[in-house]
C-alpha cells in the first residue's frame, strides 16, 4: 500500500505546484467570463499565447525528450513527428493515422538500429 | 455517456493519459499521485510539465510558475464555453464543476455538443461528459503506469512519443483560424530557439512571442 501513495511530501508538492496553477486560471474564467466578449480582441490574443505555449510544450518534449524516448536518437525522433504530420495531412487530418504512422516510423527506425 | 464513448477525441485523451501514466512511473512517481493529478489537474500539458519539470529537479517554485503558464490557456477556454451553458437564473456556484471539466478535450467537445443540447439541460450535460472522460482519464493513466512498469525501453519510448503526436495532431486539427494556424507553427519553431536561454520560463518566452506575433497576423488580415 506505501508503494502505491508514496510519500506524502511528493503529494503535497502535487497540490502546490500542480492543482493550485490550474484551478486559479479556471476559477478566474469562472470570476471575470461574464463580463468578457467571446470574439473581443483580448481573448483572440490570449488564445494565440495558449495555443503557442502548447506547440512549446510539443516541441520540448520532442527536442528535449523525457524518460525513456531519450535513448531514440534525434533524427528518429524528427523523421516520426515528420512522418506522423505527412500521415495526418494525407488523411484529411485523422489524428488517428497521425500518431499510428509516426509510432511506426520511430519503432521500425528503432528496430533496424538494433 | 454515450457522447463520450463516441468522441474521437477521447481516444486520443486516452492515448495521452498512458503516455502520463508512463512518463509518471519513468519519474518516480506513485501510482497514487499520478491518479490525484489526473483527477484534481485534469489538463495533460500541464501534468507533463509538471512531471518533467520536477523530474528534473527544478525546485516547487519553478515548476509551478512552468505549470502556471501552460495552464493559462485554461482562463479563454473557460471563459468561452461557460456563456453557453449559463441560462438567466445559474448562480456562479454552479458552474463551479463545469469550470473544473474544461481542458483542450472538453472545450473542443462543448463546441461540438452544445448546441443540439437544450439550454437549461447544458450544465448537468458537461457533468456527465466530463466525469466520463475523467473516468478515461484515470484509466488510462492506471494502463500507462503499470505498462511502464513492465515494458522493455522501445515500448516505454513508443508510449512516450503518444503525447506530443496527439497534442500536435489534435492541435493542428483544430485550427481553423489563421492565427491558430501560425500561433502552432512558430510555436514549434520558436521553442528550441528560446531553450537556448536557459531562463527556467522558456516556454513562456517563445510563447507570448509567437502568440503575438500570430495575433499580429490576425490583426493585419481583418485590416486588409
Amino acid at each position: 500500500m506505501s508503494d502505491f501513495i508514496g510519500d506524502w511530501h511528493a503529494l503535497l508538492v502535487l497540490l502546490v505546484a500542480g492543482v493550485l496553477p490550474n484551478q486559479i486560471w479556471r476559477m478566474l474564467g469562472l470570476w471575470f467570463g461574464g463580463g468578457l466578449d467571446e470574439g473581443s480582441e483580448l481573448l483572440v490574443w490570449v488564445r494565440a499565447v495558449a495555443t503557442a505555449v502548447l506547440a512549446g510544450v510539443i516541441a520540448q518534449i520532442v527536442v528535449q525528450p523525457p524518460g525513456a524516448l531519450a535513448s531514440v536518437p534525434d533524427w528518429l525522433r524528427y523523421s516520426a513527428v515528420v512522418a506522423g504530420f505527412a500521415a495526418f495531412m494525407l488523411s484529411r487530418k485523422s489524428i488517428f493515422a497521425g500518431v499510428v504512422a509516426g509510432e511506426i516510423v520511430m519503432l521500425a527506425g528503432k528496430w533496424w538500429l538494433g | 455517456m454515450r457522447c463520450t464513448g463516441s468522441t474521437v477525441l477521447a481516444l486520443v485523451l486516452f492515448v495521452t493519459y498512458i503516455g502520463i501514466g508512463a512518463l509518471s512511473h519513468d519519474t518516480h512517481f506513485s501510482l497514487a499521485w499520478a491518479l490525484t493529478a489526473t483527477l484534481l489537474v485534469w489538463a495533460g500539458p500541464a501534468q507533463i510539465i509538471l512531471i518533467s519539470t520536477l523530474g528534473s529537479g527544478a525546485t516547487i517554485v519553478q515548476a509551478a510558475i512552468a505549470v502556471t503558464v501552460t495552464a493559462i490557456r485554461l482562463f479563454p477556454m473557460v471563459v468561452s464555453v461557460l456563456p453557453m451553458t449559463r441560462t438567466p437564473t445559474t448562480k456562479r456556484r454552479h458552474l463551479i464543476l463545469v469550470a473544473h471539466f474544461i481542458a483542450v478535450t472538453m472545450w473542443v467537445e462543448c463546441y461540438r455538443f452544445l448546441p443540439q443540447v437544450p439550454r437549461e439541460r447544458r450544465i448537468a450535460f458537461v457533468h456527465g461528459l466530463g466525469s466520463g472522460l475523467v473516468c478515461i482519464g484515470l484509466t488510462a493513466t492506471t494502463i500507462g503506469y503499470l505498462l511502464a512498469a513492465n515494458l522493455s525501453q522501445l515500448f516505454a519510448a513508443a508510449i512516450l512519443l503518444l503525447t506530443p503526436l496527439a497534442f500536435l495532431f489534435s492541435t493542428a486539427r483544430n485550427s481553423r483560424e489563421v492565427a491558430d494556424v501560425v500561433a502552432l507553427v512558430l510555436g514549434l519553431l520558436l521553442y528550441p530557439v528560446a531553450s537556448l536561454m536557459h531562463s527556467g520560463v522558456d516556454i513562456l518566452v517563445s510563447g507570448v512571442v509567437a502568440g503575438t506575433i500570430a495575433y499580429g497576423v490576425h490583426r493585419w488580415k481583418a485590416r486588409a
